[in-house]
């Protein structure tokens, strides 16, 4: 039989498997989980949990699909937080410092305690990466951003009141659309295929027999 | 950290051997070989893990037995139970599905000018798309062609994919790239703006393009936030529960549920798109799983009922490296992208036992093999499983590849104390994507007039097998696809009655098939509570 651990959902007493993560705990418990579950594997912020553990004072966050139980752990998920997302049209808007200031005015009231960063699941820095949005700097907040699933547990901590994964989120954008380098060989291949440069080379194929093609996939060369 | 000691034991052998393993380029199986290791090995081939369907438009076709279950179960409403004059959402396009397919369907039926909204059992971006990691094909280098694309998929497929449908992946895939650029997805590109592209299994061209580790997840959170932008209505945590017809026959909208409260409500559409992804949470075969919470083959339910032809609901992926350990992890995906970047499959005794970049269905039948009857397999509390040598990609590509190129694989190992960076890592198959699915034209319309499909839920694009890279790139080109197709009819449908009168008609087919079930369908979500 498997060591057994102490965990309280919402305030109330469970004895669950020590080697369960808290969404795996919660459903030995006997939750049906319809909120608070995505993925399941680190990817969609579903699953923002706070807790602590009994003794220490410390409030600890992490996503409660990729983290383990503790004994006398106490624990409150967080399946929503009412992030403010500004509407814009990203054909309309410029990567320019004023942007932010329009959209998300608040990140200049950081006070830079650091709370957001201490929060993040991902581990990310979440002040610097504000820092950098303050500053129009897109391409380092994009850069400093990406491993962000938008959980929000930054945002419940914040004093300022910021929206930090849709401020990162408007940042990749304009880092993707306007400042990331463009690409020539992509133009050229979609104006190729607008011509209708392969409809020929394509249609040949579909109508060859399966042996030919069949021939032509198994010598097919591969590139290095 | 590694603390079972067979495991360090084994670790010791792949160490000893990396060198000389690294310099090896182990040859690619020839047709013949990969038939009988297939035949042998692979899942679809457990015939006894098949149900031959007593009843539908698939009467007669085979397809895996929970899935039988579901096909030929009891709907979940009556056909009277409720008063469809009333509607409570009336729009021209509905989409069914919050994925990468529903949201760039709904993003391209906005831009057509029509009144669309999405329904989600779940939230917006939650879906397979979120959780895609690789990258996304597109033939857009010199050197490499729409139909050399072709030839990869359709061999990769074992020539079955349904060719008007491959054409139009392959040659409007550049297209995808460029839109997702626009949106301002952030591809990985060299300083002069050439896309940074690997293979994937199978690929003869370098045209894998990713975002980091985080492909699909950088796609999917940029088409959810131009959803939000366009105001598009997303009714979430509500899932459809029964498609509705108009006296024509035609589909005019679907049953909702609220998850959270049980309400039933109507909504009405000139036309309907079916985007609701697959169905790794059904555990064919006891597999583990890489998908979505809500991966329950819904839409297959949905469509069945109302009498669409599904194309190979039989082939299932089983994408080779799923983590195997540890536990908190099992069946997590590992992306190929690791093996694109050098990494091998190594079994217990160190040896490189195939070319780590067959297509995904040989390399999961040959590490199964290795697993099994050639009893190479490193003993995980979950079975059996071969390594995957990740220390290798910096040997390669250098010190400090792996943080930026594959992040989200170091933190997820990370978490449980392994550093991919220094150690290898334990994968076995896990069950990762539906090959098949709703049929449907080239224009994403299904057998039943206005109901269109598009994503994991459409069957056919990839044939028997789908190469890495077109998933990705199936969502946007048939999302966008069904999109413009769906408002553009929408702007000519004139909705009839509504009834939901092909629930009596499939009854009565079960039961004229001897069915008696008490199998209610869509399943919506697996059930994980611990029975006791």
């Amino acid at each position: 039989m498997e060591n057994l651990v102490t965990v309280y959902f919402f305030g109330k007493k469970y004895e669950v498997p020590e080697s369960l993560t808290i969404m795996e705990a919660m459903e030995y418990a006997g939750y049906q989980l319809v909120r608070g579950c995505g993925c399941r594997n680190g990817f969609c912020g579903a699953c923002a949990t706070i807790y602590r553990i009994a003794g220490d004072r410390t409030l600890r966050t992490c996503l409660a699909c990729s983290t383990k139980v503790e004994n006398n752990m106490f624990v409150a998920t967080l399946p929503f937080f009412p992030l403010v997302k500004a509407v814009y049209d990203i054909e309309k808007v410029k990567p320019t410092e004023q942007i932010m200031m329009q959209l998300y005015p608040e990140i200049y009231s950081c006070i830079g305690c650091n709370a957001c960063t201490n929060a993040c699941t991902q581990e990310l820095n979440v002040m610097q990466y504000i820092a950098y949005a303050q500053r129009g700097e897109y391409e380092k907040c994009a850069e400093e951003s990406f491993d962000c699933v938008m959980c929000g547990v930054c945002s419940s901590r914040c004093p300022a009141e910021i929206s930090h994964p849709q401020v990162a989120m408007l940042a990749r954008r304009l880092n993707g659309k306007y400042l990331a380098p463009h690409c020539d060989h992509l133009e050229e291949r979609v104006a190729e295929i607008n011509n209708g440069k392969y409809e020929l080379l394509l249609e040949d194929l579909m109508g060859k027999p399966i042996s030919e093609m069949k021939e032509l996939y198994n010598n097919r060369d591969i590139e290095k | 950290m590694y603390h079972d000691t067979f495991m360090q034991e084994s670790i010791k052998k792949v160490e000893a051997a990396r060198e000389a393993n690294i310099r090896l380029d182990p040859r690619r199986m020839t047709a013949e070989e990969k038939d009988i290791l297939l035949k042998t090995y692979h899942p679809d081939y457990r015939q006894e893990q098949f149900a031959e369907l007593k009843m539908g438009p698939n009467k007669g076709g085979k397809v895996p037995v929970e899935l039988a279950a579901l096909l030929q179960g009891n709907a979940r409403i009556t056909s009277d139970q409720l008063d469809l004059t009333k509607p409570d959402y009336d729009v021209d396009v509905l989409v069914i599905g919050g994925g990468g397919a529903g949201a760039s369907a709904a993003i391209e039926a906005h831009e057509n000018g029509t009144k669309v909204m999405m329904v989600t059992k779940l939230r917006i971006g939650d879906a397979n798309t979120m959780m895609a990691e690789g990258g996304i094909q597109a033939a857009d280098k010199p050197g490499d062609s729409p139909a050399q694309h072709y030839l990869d998929a359709f061999g990769g497929g074992h020539f079955a994919a349904q060719k008007d449908l491959l054409y139009k992946l392959v040659n409007d895939a550049p297209e995808a790239i460029r839109w997702l650029s626009e949106l301002g997805v952030e591809f990985d590109k060299a300083p002069d703006g050439t896309m940074i592209t690997t293979h994937g299994g199978g690929t003869s061209r370098k045209r894998m393009h990713a975002a980091k580790d985080y492909s699909g997840a950088e796609i999917m959170r940029t088409l959810r936030d131009e959803v939000l932008n366009r105001q598009i209505p997303v009714v979430d945590f509500t899932a459809v529960i029964e498609l509705i017809k108009d006296d024509k026959g035609h589909c005019a909208g679907a049953v909702l549920q609220n998850m959270e409260t049980g309400e039933l409500l109507i909504a009405k559409a000139k036309t309907v798109i079916l985007a609701t992804g697959g169905a790794g949470r059904l555990h064919y075969q006891g597999f583990p799983t890489s998908n979505h919470y809500g991966a329950t083959a819904d839409g297959l339910v949905l469509a069945y009922r109302a009498g669409a032809r599904l194309l190979y609901p039989e082939t299932l992926q089983y994408h080779p490296t799923g983590a195997a350990f540890p536990a908190q992890i099992y069946g997590a995906l590992v992306t190929e992208k690791v093996r694109s970047l050098g990494a091998m499959l190594i079994n217990a005794n160190g040896e490189a036992f195939m070319n780590p970049l067959e297509t995904r269905d040989v390399s999961a039948a040959s590490i199964i093999r290795e697993c099994s009857d050639r009893g190479n397999g490193v003993p995980t509390p979950e079975g059996f499983a071969v390594w995957l040598d990740t220390p290798m990609i910096e040997l390669k590509n250098g010190e400090g590849t792996i943080e930026k190129r594959i992040p989200a694989m170091m933190r997820m190992f990370g978490k449980h104390g392994i550093d991919i960076r220094k150690e290898p890592i334990l994968i076995y198959p896990t069950l990762h994507y539906q090959n098949g699915g709703v049929k449907i034209t080239d224009d994403g319309q299904t057998d039943i007039e206005n109901l269109y499909a598009a994503g994991e839920v459409v069957g056919g694009i990839h044939g028997r097998n789908r190469l890495m890279g077109n998933s990705l790139l199936d969502i946007i080109v048939f999302g966008r696809n069904a999109g413009r197709n769906a408002s553009q009819k929408a702007k000519s449908v004139q909705v009839g009655e509504l009834t939901l009168a092909h629930i009596d008609t499939f009854k009565k087919e079960l039961a004229d098939a001897g069915i008696d079930t008490d199998v209610v369908s869509p399943k919506l979500l697996p059930d994980y509570t611990r029975k006791v």
